[in-house]
């Protein structure tokens, strides 16, 4: 049988098709592919790279820190000049405190400084399962974890429960520990104004009805909420009861950053949940760090264990850093003592608080920002001059003139770049148990005159 | 270590012209893997003042084999016993949601906790061992048991006393209680207590941070440094100060967890290249400065590239005067970790950098810690003094952070000042000599009885290989009733297959001690078949004067 003419010539043009496309060159779509190696090597010399680093003009306020000589204690030489100091975190006045430096010695004795290892790998000694027990004891929770630094407490903790695809709800005056933590997670972020519920409940219907749209997803995607108990940035706290209410309404979990709440607020310094009588176990977790009433370094969370032991496996601050050194958890769990057995200091730290925050009202060119029990509060310039570089240098020549009259104040610092929303230039003040009446009067008639005499 | 199957000859070649030449250029290597790198290793020879050596040998096929079979059957019985307890015929032990929170979504997915549930938690009694006493070269560990299996534990009351320590990064020996040792330290305890309760740009900065930070300055001759709270914190705080969107960073495929969570939070974008491979880096350049970057061509703002000076998990050393070459002629920046290796290294423990021979300013970012070498906590990061001022004002944790503690800081000055010779003695020397002797005699020891060991022969870190899971409970035990503490890893924070030991040799260990553990060691050994390596060299005595006279094709 003879194929029909038509077939085999067909057959031949295909044949020939395809012997023509397998000595062809292949084609690909990333390379450039006429570069010789000539013009690589000429790109290659002809890159210039930015410096590594920008230069930083002398006078840029950070360089010329503030070097304290001693302990920065109740009276802190500040440059060479002994002023009564209102501006370390020092709230109970722990930091001097005979008692905790004895324990801290007695540790220095027994263990040395360092831990060398992490907490995996012989790290972990008995006095941070000792100093874990108490902060669970005394928060009146199932499990407590200590990290060694109280930065990477928070901000190892939400990357641990939150990833990919989970959904943040935060408020836009966090803490910058709190951003990075959110940043390390990669996970949704939805920022709702400060202390703003109806905003929070806006957005949290909004992912409501984003949920009935793909069911599948949202019974996989987790959520939280991320407040701080006092906010370093504003002074206030938040309204802790509603935020509960929300969370069982549309199915939240509360994550509470308390660094500065802890030792302050509640009857017994409990924190947020004791100031405003809510059950403990309400909050998920609850972060701290102890490097402000607690006058150590480092920080803990503490919570269910169903929460908590999680991190001893996924929190990278705490699997791959070393531990606390030994003598600052020993001192740590002295100042818990010490916080058990007078819990009338609260009261007057409180007390402290509203004496300042009532005498600073009404110095002309400057506001006070914050509540009137916090124990930090924020001056801010009632009219900004337009400029914030302006602003920070009005307010540095108010802050200077107080430290040579022997009140030691500092502005709050932020990287102007990295803030999502950067809060106003501002003087911090920071009220502690160990100021006296005449001290704090003294601050306030100073601040008074100082802006007086550069503000007007 | 790249698939079993390779070409891994299983007998050692005596080629003694090849001898020649390598001794002449100075540099080789024993590697199972490819021989393209020797080759390389050859033409760069004069970048090398001293003989570098490394090891990872590969362990024959059929432990691969047993390895996988291993996890394959805690994996079948892992799903056997989350069977019985899903439906109630076993007990659950671990706990559990809120009866109130029972509606939401749940917290964690359960398969995400398959390892841990089934596998890890077999084994969990080897780590987290709580201890009381000094972590120096012998410690106390706290007596724990379990009654339900490693989901509990509870304690005795007992300490077992002086097990030997070869788990704690405490390569000098500064871990110490020595009263006069730590004398200045507690005369500081006593004056500034323990906290700070500030920010280094607001009120944290105290003089002892400024003699700590010139200290380490001059230790490390460079013109400044900055010191930090956490040594963790020290790279995730401040790689995303130093670079940025629209930058490059090339990191090392072994890299530590801070580095890369650093190098995440930048916002760079990341590239990865073979572990202390060069070939690779060398890639990486090129095509990075040719194509620019992906998609919108424009040329990258600068490229960093971050490595370790001693891989913790590994025990190698990074090939430094490569990298610096390479950094050189493409217009990098280099950015050295020197976590493990500073202290560690060098004829007087300034380092890789001197180890190498090399001059501080070839490395653009020096950074270290302070938990390993020096017995204390924090870390640092050093050189030109534009650097360094750029990090003080834009660094996170100088606005954020609370600085470090001053009796810390004190501990660290001792240590740096003995190190130095400042104090009057030559402590500090001869503490360093001690480790090297210590590390090479371990490491030969091992060599010779038969253990497969990573790394370079001149680092204090010493992995030991087991492979397979059912090993690595059972080693840590046994060690542990020998009296001997030791550290076991194995996946996730090392390859599935590649389970290990690893030993670190500290200044402070006795012959005696390194004595006991090798013959525990040899014990063990021979009763859990660990001798995996192909090259014992005991077999062939009169060959081996010097461990560097062995060659593989």
């Amino acid at each position: 049988f003879q194929a029909p003419a038509y077939h085999l010539i067909l057959e031949g043009i295909l044949i020939l098709w395809i012997i023509r496309l397998l000595f062809s060159k292949t084609y690909k779509l990333q390379e450039r592919s006429d570069l010789t190696s000539k013009e690589k090597e000429e790109l290659i010399e002809e890159w210039q790279p930015e410096p590594l680093v920008p230069s930083v003009p002398k006078e840029h306020p950070a360089l010329n820190y503030n070097i304290v000589s001693g302990p920065p204690t109740h009276i802190i030489t500040v440059n060479g000049k002994k002023c009564i100091n209102f501006a370390s975190f020092n709230f109970l006045g722990l930091l001097d405190n005979e008692k905790v430096k004895n324990a801290a010695q007695a540790s220095l004795k027994k263990y040395g400084v360092g831990t060398c290892g992490p907490r995996g790998f012989y790290g972990t000694f008995d006095v941070h399962l000792e100093l874990e027990e108490r902060l669970a004891k005394f928060m009146r929770t199932e499990e407590a974890i200590i990290y060694s630094y109280g930065f990477a407490t928070i901000a190892s903790a939400i990357p641990a429960y939150s990833k990919r695809g989970d959904i943040v709800f935060v408020d836009e005056a966090s803490c910058f520990a709190i951003q990075k933590g959110l940043q390390a997670s990669r996970s949704n972020i939805k920022l709702f104004k400060h202390n703003d519920m109806a905003d929070l409940e806006r957005l949290l219907k909004e992912q409501e009805t984003e949920d009935q749209k793909n069911p599948r997803k949202a019974r996989v995607t987790r959520r939280f909420i991320v407040v701080e108990g006092l906010y370093m940035n504003t002074g206030d706290i938040c309204p802790l009861p509603e935020l509960i209410k929300l969370k069982y309404k549309y199915k939240v979990r509360i994550f509470l950053e308390e660094s500065l709440s802890f030792g302050v607020l509640g009857e017994h310094g409990r924190g947020i949940t004791e100031h405003f009588g809510i059950n403990i176990d309400d909050i998920d977790l609850i972060s701290a760090n102890m490097e402000n009433s607690l006058a150590s370094i480092g920080g803990f969370c503490c919570g269910r264990s169903f929460i908590i032991d999680h991190q001893r496996l996924s929190g990278q601050g705490y699997c791959f850093s070393a531990s606390l050194p030994p003598l600052l958890a020993a001192a740590a769990i002295e100042a818990l003592n010490i916080m058990e057995d007078n819990p009338d200091i609260f009261q007057i730290l409180r007390h402290k608080c509203e004496r300042i925050h009532k005498a600073l009202q009404g110095i002309s060119g400057l506001k006070v920002v914050g509540e009137s029990f916090s124990p930090t509060l924020h001056l801010q310039l009632e009219e900004s001059s337009g400029s914030r570089e302006n602003d920070v240098k009005l307010l540095k020549r108010v802050v200077d003139y107080c430290m040579n009259s022997g009140i030691a104040l500092t502005q709050a610092r932020y990287l102007d770049k990295e803030e999502k929303c950067l809060p106003a230039p501002s003087i911090r003040v920071v009220i502690t148990v160990e100021q006296t009446e005449q001290e704090l009067d003294k601050a306030a008639s100073l601040l008074k005159e100082a802006a007086q005499s550069v503000l007007n | 270590m790249a698939n079993p199957s390779a070409v891994c000859n299983g007998h050692l070649h005596h080629h003694h012209q090849k001898q020649n030449n390598l001794l002449k250029s100075g540099i080789y290597k024993k590697n199972g893997i490819t021989k393209g790198m020797k080759k390389n290793g050859i033409s760069n020879g004069t970048l090398y003042k001293k003989t570098f050596i490394e090891h990872f040998e590969q362990a024959p096929m059929y432990v691969a084999v047993l390895t996988f079979l291993g996890f394959g059957v805690g994996t079948v019985f892992g799903y056997l016993r989350d069977f019985m307890r899903a439906w109630g015929l076993e007990k659950r032990n671990v706990a559990t949601e809120r009866e109130q929170q029972k509606d939401f979504v749940p917290l964690y997915q359960d398969f995400e906790n398959f390892y841990t549930r089934n596998l890890y938690m077999r084994i969990r009694d080897n780590w987290n061992r709580p201890i009381c006493s000094v972590p120096g070269p012998q410690f106390d560990l706290m007596e724990r048991v379990t009654d339900d299996y490693n989901w509990t534990f509870r304690f005795t009351g007992r300490t077992i006393k002086n097990v030997i320590n070869m788990g704690s990064y405490n390569y000098l020996g500064f871990a110490e209680t020595d009263v006069n040792a730590l004398k200045t330290v507690t005369i500081e305890l006593q004056k500034y207590g323990t906290g700070i309760c500030s920010t280094r740009q607001e009120m944290g900065t105290l003089d002892k941070h400024v003699e700590l930070e010139q200290l380490v300055a001059k230790f490390l001759g460079v013109e400044d440094a900055m010191v930090f709270g956490m040594g963790f914190a020290t790279n995730s705080m401040n790689i995303p100060a130093l670079v940025g969107k629209g930058c490059l960073i090339l990191s090392d495929e072994l890299n530590h967890t801070s580095l890369v969570l650093g190098a995440r939070l930048s916002g760079a974008t990341i590239r990865i290249f073979k572990h202390n491979n060069m070939q690779s880096l060398e890639k990486l350049l090129r095509e990075a400065i040719i194509y620019g970057q992906p998609r919108s061509r424009r040329a990258w703002r600068k490229i960093i590239i971050l490595v370790e000076g001693i891989y913790s998990m590994e025990g190698s050393i990074v090939r430094l005067p490569e990298i610096v070459s390479l950094k050189r002629k493409y217009k990098a920046y280099l950015y050295l970790d020197e976590a493990h290796s500073i202290g560690a290294v060098g004829a007087t423990g300034r380092g890789v950098v001197e180890y190498f021979g090399m001059s501080p300013d070839d490395v653009d970012v020096l950074m270290g810690t302070f938990t390993k070498s020096f017995g204390a906590a924090g870390g640092y990061i050093a050189g030109k003094k534009d650097l360094v001022d750029f990090l003080r004002t834009h660094s996170h944790s100088a606005v954020y952070a609370t600085s470090m503690c001053p009796p810390v800081a004190e501990q660290i000055i001792r240590a740096m000042k003995c190190l130095m010779g400042l104090d009057g003695t030559t402590q500090g020397l001869q503490r360093v000599r001690q480790l090297g002797k210590n590390t090479r005699y371990f490491r030969r020891r091992l060599h010779e009885m038969g253990f497969i060991i990573y790394g370079n022969d001149d680092s204090p870190v010493v992995p030991l290989l087991l492979y397979m899971p059912g090993k690595i409970g059972a080693f840590a035990r046994r060690m542990l009733e020998k009296n001997i503490g030791v550290v076991v890893v194995g996946f996730p924070a090392t390859p599935i297959t590649e389970s290990r030991a690893r030993f670190c040799v500290s200044a402070a260990h006795t012959r005696e001690m390194l004595d006991t553990v090798l013959n525990a060691l040899d014990e063990l050994g021979d009763f859990l078949h660990l001798k995996y390596s192909r090259y014992s060299k005991s077999s062939h005595p009169e060959l081996y004067e010097e461990t560097r006279l062995e060659l593989e094709d």
